[in-house]
């Protein structure tokens, strides 16, 4: 039988405010314990909580991003539950009504394909605190500094199907929320985590399998995962004549394994009922066009402009307009002088790869997108070829080298254009050469190649490729 | 010194700025009295003498340079539900039997913006569930008028306070009729005033939608000097009305020519104690006599306020009452053997018998499936209160009838059936759940069991100047606010 998988994403985004969403404490991250707890955020018998507007700013921001229904009269309600990190008994919440509902988000997959997934809706809440475990033996501290803090829960419909789309939606959210500059997307440090609720049928089969929820994933390469073996597992289980039980799992990272933490039989009821401490959350008319008007390019527009505007493939575009980061990056490198065309492969190709091999974000790139211009003229004026470029660029990456330049200069990069001196070399070559001669005249064309590459490498790859070909054919023709 | 300790904070104040008493002198008077009878009343949970003094003294030093705050060194007494800076604030229960407040609630700072001193920390009923003092972990507090008797509740120690002269005033909490009703029971003048008029920051919470502080005082003259102390806006509660200070003692002199009392039929049915009717009705010809003209209307839907009252509370009680969990504060059980081994050690000896059965009841009612039945009925209802009393608005300015249908009783009398307890707050519990703001003076006495009867006047939103002004037009000529107990 061939199964087809079934995904939904509930993501906490961290909204970047500074203080709290409903008490004045700060949201810093990585205080000492319990230093940044108000008499709101610690519980205390007749503490209020006073609405922070700038969440919800940050959630209408959010809303009007993704083309979803902003209401302007939004609900908080209670979740009621017990556990030591939740200070009050109940986590502040929307239930029935969210401040936004609806809206899409459109994803690029590896091979270029497009593929729109539908939003249910987005709602403010506050996260709980933190147990401490490890650091107490047989007890457990509890640290109320994360409690409060404000967060946008984003819930998708079950329209993924495949880990690959829900990490490529990850991706995509966790860039929009960057671009939006409502979070700052920090996924060790928790401000972006995901939840993915899977479920596996048979293809064809309308109705949805039995799903579980694997929490708290904030890693895109532990979702994926998580997702791909929470899918075998889900087979193995059915085609073994087992049921899936509803249920709430975790994945470890060590055993790559995920496993369940509570069944649905203990499924709790929160009783959700609308906060009497809070009024509805209302966006004013004067409040909501202040947003709007404040609102940045999104990347569909921008996506858009550059293909106009650069003359870049939708591909292209799509890729450099997915985060704010990498346009603006792309921008200053083209604005700088770059040719639009190699500066958007430079930052889709070698920029980008570098930047995930070292584990960094393009504002942490040490190459500076002046730099990358620098380097594109030099590939443009034929000071250097696109395989020496990349070169320079590691140099200049590892730190070392001024400019791009100081780098040519130091190292003999720059590029062999003068006619005699690469005469010089193809003559030496064809000199050993005979066979390869042969060859070619006897009509095999890979011949050449074979002499050009063998003339590259004498040059030390600095010789003008284009010149290299043209004299090499001209000599054994 | 000899004090008259029935004096009104008006005369107090008077003295004060005359310079016949001192605010040391007064703290010392209230405190020594409060600590006589404190066996026989048991109305204080806490007194700090040192503190007390402390705030005197520095209330004697701005008097002594002409500060003018409008009640500087007038002594004041707080319902244990006020967190206080550096007081034990427990809320007549064992779960914080031992809480230190770390803050001061907006009410209690205000006041002593206003110049009050500080006297003690009041005993109450659990949480503020009981119309009868019974349910305090520190014991009952007993009528001053009638030591088998209870002063009614939740605000017990309050009115308990005041009326036997423990203090000159006192503040309380009403969510179902906890200021009202015990200022019935005790022959007081006591205001709960429009929701969202004094801020709830501060006030230990029992039904978030229904909370709201007052004032307990000998006349309606004070209960003004009062509220225009405590009330304003607070950016820190997000239900306090954000609207201009108010001076609630404008009016007062205004006289009732042309006042239109709205007597509603429901108040005035079976149920009502035939003493209290009877006394309710002379008051009435009082009022006449002073010019009002009375009217009848009818609020049809009130008859669903307790049934309403007792969902709504009780579920936003359960909800409220979830973070005295023994993990950071409050009671924790000395022996368990896990997290909800803990929890449930902790808050089961913690808690009350009452307070755990609203917290039962309230859980129910929210639970899945049941809540539409239940808690969204219950807010409709509320909605249709509000519409009654709107049309009935048309046709009067306030709103009269017996604040409850039976005086005082017996210890004991009341305490084994909840419903019977419950239905003691069906006149006062309809304004909680509107809103609206009411109050209840003194206005005599059933010949039949020689208790308090109280007037209950029910204003429009906001309305409180007003409903004063009509209540002390009634005391400038009638005397049953001047009665005192004798102790």
């Amino acid at each position: 039988m061939t199964w087809e998988v079934v995904i939904g994403l509930e993501t906490h985004v961290q909204l970047t405010t500074a203080s709290k969403i409903f008490s004045g404490a700060s949201t810093a991250f990585g205080a000492a314990p319990n230093t940044q707890a108000t008499m709101v955020d610690l519980a205390l018998p007749g503490s209020l909580p006073v609405m922070n507007k700038g969440a919800a700013e940050r959630a209408v921001k959010f809303g009007l991003a993704i083309g979803a229904k902003v209401n302007q009269r939004s609900i908080f309600a209670r979740k009621n539950y017990f556990y030591p990190d939740l200070p009050k008994g109940y986590q502040i919440s929307q239930f029935e009504t969210p401040i936004v509902e609806g809206g899409s988000l459109t994803i690029t997959l590896d091979d270029g394909t497009e593929k729109i997934v539908e939003l249910t809706r987005a709602h403010l809440e506050e996260d709980a605190g933190k147990s401490v475990h490890e650091q107490f033996d047989h007890e457990t501290g509890v640290d109320l500094n994360r409690a409060g803090t404000p967060l946008l829960e984003i819930v998708t419909e079950p329209v993924m199907r495949s880990s690959k789309e829900a990490v490529a939606y990850a991706k995509a959210l966790h860039g929009l929320v960057r671009y939006l500059d409502i979070c700052d997307g920090n996924m060790q440090e928790g401000s972006f985590r995901c939840d993915a609720n899977v479920s596996v049928r048979p293809v064809g089969q309308k109705e949805f399998g039995t799903r579980r929820e694997i929490k708290n994933l904030n890693s895109f390469k532990f979702m994926q995962q998580a997702i791909d073996f929470e899918v075998r597992w889900q087979i193995e289980q059915i085609e073994d004549g087992k049921k899936i039980v509803q249920a709430t799992v975790l994945f470890n990272p060590e055993t790559g394994e995920t496993k369940a933490m509570r069944s649905k039989e203990d499924a709790m009821d929160y009783r959700y009922f609308p906060d009497p401490d809070l009024p509805p959350l209302v966006i004013t008319d004067e409040m909501f066009a202040r947003i709007k008007a404040s609102m940045p390019e999104l990347p569909e527009a921008k996506c858009a402009r550059f293909m106009s505007q650069y003359g870049l493939p939708k591909y292209d575009a799509r890729l450099l307009t997915q985060d704010g980061a990498t346009s603006a990056y792309f921008e200053t490198a083209t604005q700088a002088g770059a040719d639009a065309k190699l500066a958007a492969n430079w930052t889709i190709g070698e920029v980008n790869a570098t930047l995930n091999r070292d584990e960094k974000t393009i504002e942490q790139s040490p190459v500076a997108a002046s730099q990358l211009a620098d380097l594109i003229k030099r590939i443009s004026d034929g000071t250097i070829s696109n395989k020496i470029a990349k070169t320079v660029f590691e140099t200049l990456w590892s730190g070392d080298g001024a400019s791009v330049d100081a780098v040519i200069e130091a190292k003999g990069l720059k590029q062999i254009s003068d006619v005699g001196a690469i005469e010089k070399i193809v003559d030496e070559v064809l000199a050993k050469s005979p066979a390869q001669i042969a060859d070619y005249k006897s009509g095999k064309e890979k011949a050449l190649m074979s002499i050009v590459g063998m003339v590259m490498k004498a040059s030390a790859g600095k010789a003008n490729p284009a010149q290299v070909n043209e004299i090499v054919k001209r000599k054994i023709s | 010194m000899s004090w008259n300790t029935f004096a009104t904070v008006a005369e107090t104040k008077k003295a004060l700025d005359a310079k016949q008493v001192s605010a040391t002198e007064l703290a010392t008077h209230y405190l020594d009295r409060a600590h006589a009878l404190q066996p026989a009343l048991n109305a204080y949970i806490t007194l700090d003498r040192e503190k007390t003094l402390a705030e005197a003294k520095i209330a004697d030093n701005k008097l002594a340079k002409g500060d003018a705050a409008p009640l500087l060194g007038v002594p004041i007494a707080h319902k244990d539900i006020y967190l206080i800076d550096g007081w034990k604030t427990t809320c007549g229960s064992k779960m914080l039997e031992n809480f230190i407040a770390p803050y001061t609630s907006t009410v209690v700072k205000n006041m002593a913006d206003a110049g009050m001193v500080t006297l003690g920390k009041l005993n109450m009923d659990e949480f503020a569930m009981g119309s009868s003092n019974e349910t305090s972990h520190f014991g009952s507090v007993k009528n001053p008028w009638d030591l088998t008797r209870v002063p009614g509740g939740s605000s017990g120690g309050s009115a308990a306070s005041v009326a036997a002269g423990l203090a000159p005033a006192s503040t309380g909490t009403d969510t179902g009729g906890s200021i009202r009703q015990p200022a019935m029971f005790c022959n007081l003048t006591g205001l709960k005033p429009t929701y969202g008029v004094c801020s709830r920051y501060g006030i230990i919470a029992f039904a978030s939608s229904l909370d709201q502080a007052g004032p307990f005082a000998r006349t309606a003259e004070d209960c003004a000097l009062l509220l225009t102390a405590m009330a304003g806006f607070d950016p820190n509660d997000s239900t306090s009305l954000d609207r201009p200070k108010e001076n609630y003692s404008r009016d007062l002199a205004k006289p009732l020519g042309g006042l239109r009392i709205g007597l509603p039929k429901e108040f005035f049915g079976e149920g009502v104690a035939p003493g209290i009717a009877k006394a309710v009705d002379e008051a009435l010809a009082v009022y006449r006599k002073l010019g009002a003209t009375t009217v009848e209307v009818s609020l049809p839907n009130v008859k669903y306020s307790v049934p309403a009252y007792y969902v709504v509370a009780p579920a936003e009680a359960s909800s409220n009452l979830s973070r005295f969990d023994g993990v950071r504060y409050g009671h924790r059980a000395a022996e368990y053997t896990d997290l909800m081994d803990m929890y449930k050690r902790s808050r089961a000896e913690g808690f009350g018998a009452e307070v755990k059965r609203r917290i039962l009841i309230g859980t129910y009612v929210l639970s899945h499936g049941y809540y539409d039945a239940y808690y969204l009925q219950a807010q409709k209802l509320r909605r249709l209160i509000a519409h009654d009393f709107k049309k009935a608005y048309e046709v009067c300015d306030v709103v009269m009838g017996p604040t409850a249908p039976e005086g005082a009783f017996q210890f004991g009398s009341k305490s084994d059936d909840p419903v019977k307890m419950y239905l003691n707050d069906i006149f006062t519990i309809c304004a909680n759940l509107t809103g609206q703001p009411a109050m209840s003076h003194p206005c005599g006495i059933d010949k039949d069991t020689g208790q308090f009867v109280g007037m209950h006047v029910i204003g429009n939103y906001l309305d409180e100047a007003r409903m004063l002004n009509v209540a002390h037009q009634y005391q400038l000529a009638t005397d049953w606010h001047t009665r005192h107990p004798v102790l």
